[in-house]
């Protein structure tokens, strides 16, 4: 059972970790985007849309990634270039998410996919315990296993990395190094509404095979809820996401097995378990928000 | 550095629109550009089949009006209903039909209902359980217009309530995944706990126990009519647990269906047929066919019949009435098993089979209706409890 607990984490945790990780590059560098459900939602339809039009769910998700990407810049555009209030346009935009992809994808709830389905990787997912959990997965769950450690090597090994993070910190010191904050802004919250419309992708590529309004159901906004308790750390966001995958597996796995717990309570327990979680990491990480997150760069500080 | 702030600044508003106009063409597909209220015949102002236009509700109206709570192709809920406005679009060529699909169960319902009958509709159909206290609002307003609202339990002058008895088939669906399950582990896939839903898992339970009493089944609650990232978490721990035939009551199935199909286990439908999802899989399902009972409905109306006609309050209709259905079996089904289900269709038909005929007792053995007695349909509609042999338990309980 505890095997199938994990198997499902990973099912249906990986859609949020990719949300998460999107949404933490962003936050390393200044901009909060709450709009990463309507990133998320984007991308569920567009990865659906292009895989019905090609046949290919990899083109499926680039295509999911790049509607999750053009929502997000409508956020870039707003809060950087327009200095608006980064929670209210990013609200803004889950709700434009939301609507948007009602309307346009009211055609393809009954369209059927060749989506990702389950390739077991050869030896390793014979590994007994381990293997079924982790290497029985669809392409794009192995993808995010790489994803993690690519997002804290780029964040914390390289220049553009130190970058980023400088312009999380302290923009105007970016600035008087003579680059440009709203460029890499830019940059990182465009990257970020990619990997969210890549993680919408997942869900409704690999995991559902189907497409139907508001199925995301609040993944978006867990994910970037789980990016600040995790205090901005990509391994620990992917526990998180792990983890939150894990209680909404649990409470259906407690159903299946017959456990006698009201599911009413089991609903809750994704949120309450996964806040409870990082909340006790989080009582010890205070400190680590990047400064840029309380302030919007004017340019003109410098 | 200025440059790009200026450029992004100038191209901004430019920028916005080419974004909206990318994400239509992300996601516009080959299907209908709907419009909140859809037209589908253009024969606008005909009052052909007004018949004799007194002042009956119902009467001397041009359109006829139907709201949908989904998508009209969900394989599901929706589906059914609007399969059912097509039947009254070919049966009364003359009238215009309103669709409007995703009509939210809020006082928008009521907005829609109004837009429709300033169209020219008298006679309206909110086909969701959420739109009933919308309808009544505006059927208070609009003593001429009949409203038919599906599946509710209230009714007023100019508004009848009617559903059918879904759980007979589905008690014929629970036989036949009785006998096609191989580990006697059946699974159902439910949204919340009302009675509709509790009645079906009992009815299929009961169905599949009457040829394997060794049969269980596994209940799971989403909590959601529709969220498919948690029907694919409940579809795969059931079948995890062992679980060779799943079910559902979810207003979209086709999630359910396709894990089931892609893991090599059973299916069995529900609202709609769906089987060409599942060629390999498709045991049975019950559906909907709504079609007949609407041209029957909306003819008693137009007529100016609809007082004291049966619709005129609480109508109940079944399988011999013909307003539920079991779909064609699949492919894997072995003959003597159709013979055998298909037998005792036949007994619900002469009435000499009732799936809810006691003795039925409850999970923990108290005799809920007993031996040799017929419950009535009021009981069977507040249905709070699950029978024997159904493992799982009812949220709030």
């Amino acid at each position: 059972m505890i095997a199938d607990i994990l198997t499902g984490a990973l099912r249906s945790g990986t859609s949020v970790l990719y949300a998460s990780m999107g949404e933490l590059i962003s936050e390393r560098a200044g901009v909060i985007n709450l709009g990463t459900e309507g990133a998320m939602v984007a991308g569920a339809l567009g990865g659906f849309a292009v895989t019905v039009w090609t046949g290919n769910p990899w083109i499926g998700a680039l295509g999911g990634g790049i509607c999750g990407g053009l929502i997000s810049l409508m956020h870039a555009f707003l809060v950087i270039s327009r200095n608006a209030n980064q929670l209210a346009s990013g609200l803004t935009l889950m709700f434009l998410g939301l609507g948007l992809t009602a309307f346009f994808g009211r055609s393809f709830v009954s369209a059927s996919i060749v989506g990702f389905n389950t390739v077991e990787i050869p030896l390793l997912s014979d590994i007994p315990w381990i293997g079924p959990i982790l290497f029985k997965h669809d392409p794009l769950t192995y993808v995010s296993y790489l994803l993690v450690p690519g997002v804290w090597l780029l964040l914390h090994r390289t220049r553009i990395g130190v970058i980023l993070r400088a312009v999380g910190e302290r923009d105007e010191v970016v600035y008087a190094y003579g680059i440009s904050p709203v460029l890499i802004r830019y940059l990182a919250v465009i990257s970020g509404g990619f990997l969210a419309g890549v993680g919408g992708t997942q869900l409704s590529v690999a995991f559902t095979h189907s497409w139907v309004e508001g199925m995301t159901s609040g993944r978006g906004i867990v994910a970037a809820a789980l990016v600040i308790f995790a205090s901005w750390r990509p391994f620990r966001a992917m526990l998180g996401a792990y983890l939150f995958g894990g209680a909404q597996a649990l409470q259906l796995v407690l159903q299946s097995r017959g456990v006698d717990v009201s599911p009413f309570l089991l609903f809750m327990l994704p949120y309450v378990l996964t806040l409870a979680a990082l909340f006790l990491v989080e009582r010890r990480q205070r400190g680590r928000m990047p400064e840029g997150l309380s302030k919007v760069f004017t340019g003109a500080t410098g | 550095m200025e440059g790009l702030r200026r450029w992004i600044a100038k191209s901004g508003f430019v920028l916005g629109a080419i974004v909206l106009i990318l994400l239509s063409a992300c996601s516009q597909g080959g299907g209908t550009g709907n419009k909140p209220v859809e037209t589908s015949t253009a024969s606008a102002g005909s009052d052909k089949s007004a018949g004799n236009s007194g002042n009956a509700p119902g009467t001397g109206g041009s359109a006829v009006g139907f709201l949908f709570v989904g998508a009209k192709d969900d394989y599901g809920y929706n589906q059914a209903a609007y399969l059912g406005s097509e039947g009254v679009a070919k049966a009364f060529p003359d009238m215009k039909i309103l669709r409007s699909e995703n009509v939210p169960e809020t006082a928008e319902a009521g907005r829609v209902m109004e837009e429709m009958i300033r169209q020219g509709a008298k006679i309206i159909f909110p086909t969701s359980y959420g739109h009933l206290d919308p309808a009544l609002e505006v059927a208070k307003n609009h003593p001429d217009v009949v409203f038919f609202h599906q599946g509710g339990l209230k009714t007023s002058d100019n508004l009848g309530t009617y559903f059918g008895t879904i759980y007979e088939p589905v008690y014929l669906a629970g036989i036949a995944a009785g006998k096609m399950s191989k580990s006697g582990k059946l699974g159902y896939i439910v949204s919340v706990p009302i009675p509709q839903v509790l009645l079906n898992v009992n009815a299929f339970t009961l169905g599949a126990r009457s040829v394997n009493p060794k049969a269980t089944t596994t209940v799971t609650f989403t909590g959601s009519w529709c969220d498919p990232g948690q029907q694919a978490n409940a579809a795969n721990s059931l079948i995890d647990s062992g679980v060779d035939v799943l079910t559902q009551h979810q207003d979209c199935t086709k999630t359910v269906i396709e894990t089931a199909e892609r893991r090599g286990v059973m299916t069995v439908g529900y609202h709609a047929d769906a089987s060409s999802l599942a060629p390999k899989g498709w045991i049975v399902g019950s559906v909907w066919n709504w079609s007949k009972l609407y041209e029957d409905m909306v003819k008693t109306a137009v007529d100016g019949k609809f007082k004291g006609s049966v619709y005129d309050g609480k109508y109940r209709g079944g399988l011999k009435d013909d307003i539920v259905q079991l779909t064609a079996f699949g492919e894997a089904v072995p003959e003597d098993v159709r013979k055998y289900v298909l037998d005792k269709k036949q007994e619900i038909l002469n009435g000499k089979l009732h799936p809810f005929a006691g003795p039925v007792k409850d999970q923990k053995g108290n005799v809920k209706i007993p031996d040799r007695s017929v419950p009535k349909e009021d009981d069977l509609e507040a249905t709070n409890y699950l029978v024997e042999g159904v493992i799982g338990s009812i949220p709030g309980q």
